[in-house]
């Protein structure tokens, strides 16, 4: 955390590198500064980012089914195939059974979410992975962790804590080990790495792409010819980190609504595990 | 706020620490985003597909019943061809064995009567025999008489007498040459 904040400027008049303070705009209409660090915020461009997601989602999608038709058209094709792809392997694959429908909405709507929000990282002038804030990545990794525990306890009962945490055929020796372990895996670095893997792999793309724009930036206006010739070399490396990026966010999304898919199918069969 | 937010740049501000607005705004948007999906696209999409499924295995089981059907027809065609070939065979049969019992009719007809006219010839024949030799025996007897008498004088004239010692002799001769065929 500590190197994570970058040294605010390196010598007096050199290259001031972009710190994690530069990835947070909230200015557009602020508010709420007297309730302390936690609550200090304004409606800033993370918001309105992921309130523009929302929209995009439910418009793109709304339009895609609107005009149901046995033969699709290019538009109804693109939306079918997108959710067929969730439905099917994700939910359908992971999940399976006669009611993994039921949890379809979830996966759906987390997939086409993070993804949305994690491009918005590479569309210029946007330029913004609303989940590199770790504000959201907590809230949403914090409603499946509720999701999944809810599921288990709705299908096991309370017994359902024992079957996640205590697994059968063990010595009592060796249960003295496993269940600390289990407790801290299962209901505590879960939902932490959940979280945590979404917002620091965009955190990390941000903040590389913003330093790379900004140095790209420092060495054309040094009017030094070698430094402007340079930038060249950094422009080059910067594209194919921004090609990286790209396929991370994707990746991402992916990553984080299988898994929520596979935490939600080990609640739903803790008692096979 | 811009204290605030001086203060926090000054000290490097924990990049862990979430912003609860933002947390909020992401939390209300999902399931925001969430409800729209589930109360009008996921019922759309389901039921487009479950609709393409039906119509796909409508066309199969309609595809299926006109194979059946199909099927169907030929088998019955190459029963009735079957049915057709054995009664043909049956029919060329029964000619067959009428023939041959008329010819086998017409040839025992054939032979019956060969042997009916065989028969008729040879009644013929053995009356036309023994009439030649009745004829031939009274001529014969009246012929040696004439003669004998010629030879020994008229004594021999009497008709009784002269008839045994003709049979007499006769009998002899029969006897004799009975014997000889015998032997």
């Amino acid at each position: 955390m500590i190197a994570l904040a970058l040294p605010a400027a390196t010598t007096e008049e050199g290259f001031v590198a972009p710190t994690i303070e530069d990835t947070h705009y909230r200015d557009i209409l602020p508010w709420g500064g007297e309730y302390g660090v936690l609550l200090e915020a304004g409606f800033g461009k993370q918001m309105l980012l992921t309130i523009l997601s929302v929209v995009l989602i439910a418009a793109f999608f709304l339009i895609a089914s609107r005009r149901r038709q046995m033969v699709p058209g290019k538009l109804q094709f693109l939306g079918e195939s997108a959710y067929g792809f969730v439905r099917n392997s994700i939910g359908k694959d992971i999940i399976g059974g006669n009611d993994f429908l039921r949890y379809v909405p979830w996966l759906f709507t987390a997939f086409f979410f993070v993804l949305v929000n994690n491009i918005f990282g590479a569309i210029p002038f946007l330029q913004l992975p609303t989940f590199s804030h770790p504000g959201s990545a907590y809230g949403i990794a914090a409603l499946f962790f509720f999701l999944w525990v809810g599921i288990g306890l709705k299908k096991h009962g309370i017994r359902y804590f024992k079957l996640a945490v205590v697994p059968s055929g063990v010595p009592w020796y060796i249960l003295l080990i496993v269940v600390p372990i289990e407790i801290i895996s299962n209901f505590i670095v879960r939902p932490v790495t959940h979280s945590l893997r979404l917002f620091a792999t965009m955190l990390a793309g941000h903040l590389i792409v913003t330093l790379a724009g900004s140095a790209i930036e420092y060495m054309v206006m040094t009017g030094n010819i070698f430094l402007q010739g340079t930038s060249v070399l950094v422009l080059v490396g910067s594209i194919a980190m921004y090609m990286l990026e790209a396929l991370i966010m994707v990746l991402q999304a992916y990553v984080f609504t299988l898994l929520a898919a596979i935490y939600i199918e080990g609640a739903l069969h803790a008692d096979a595990h | 706020m811009l204290d605030a937010a001086i203060m926090a740049a000054e000290e490097g501000s924990n990049p862990l620490i979430p912003n609860v607005w933002e947390l909020l705004v992401t939390v209300v948007g999902f399931v925001v985003l969430m409800y729209i999906v589930r109360k009008f696209v996921m019922p759309a999409f389901e039921k487009t597909f479950a609709e393409r499924t039906e119509a796909i295995e409508g066309g199969i089981a309609k595809a299926e019943a006109a194979q059946a059907e199909a099927n169907a027809a030929l088998d019955q065609y190459k029963q009735q061809l079957v049915e057709a070939r054995t009664e043909a065979n049956r029919i060329r049969e029964e000619a067959r064995a009428e023939g041959a019992q008329i010819l086998a009719d017409l040839k025992e007809k054939a032979a019956a009567e060969s042997a009916r006219i065989t028969e008729q010839a040879h009644v013929q024949i053995e009356a036309e025999r023994q009439a030649a030799v009745v004829s031939l025996r009274a001529e014969v007897g009246t012929l040696a008489t004439d003669l004998a008498s010629r030879i020994v004088g008229e004594s021999l004239a009497d008709d009784a007498r002269s008839s045994r010692v003709v049979d007499r002799f006769l009998a002899d001769l029969e006897t004799s040459s009975s014997a000889g065929a015998a032997k």
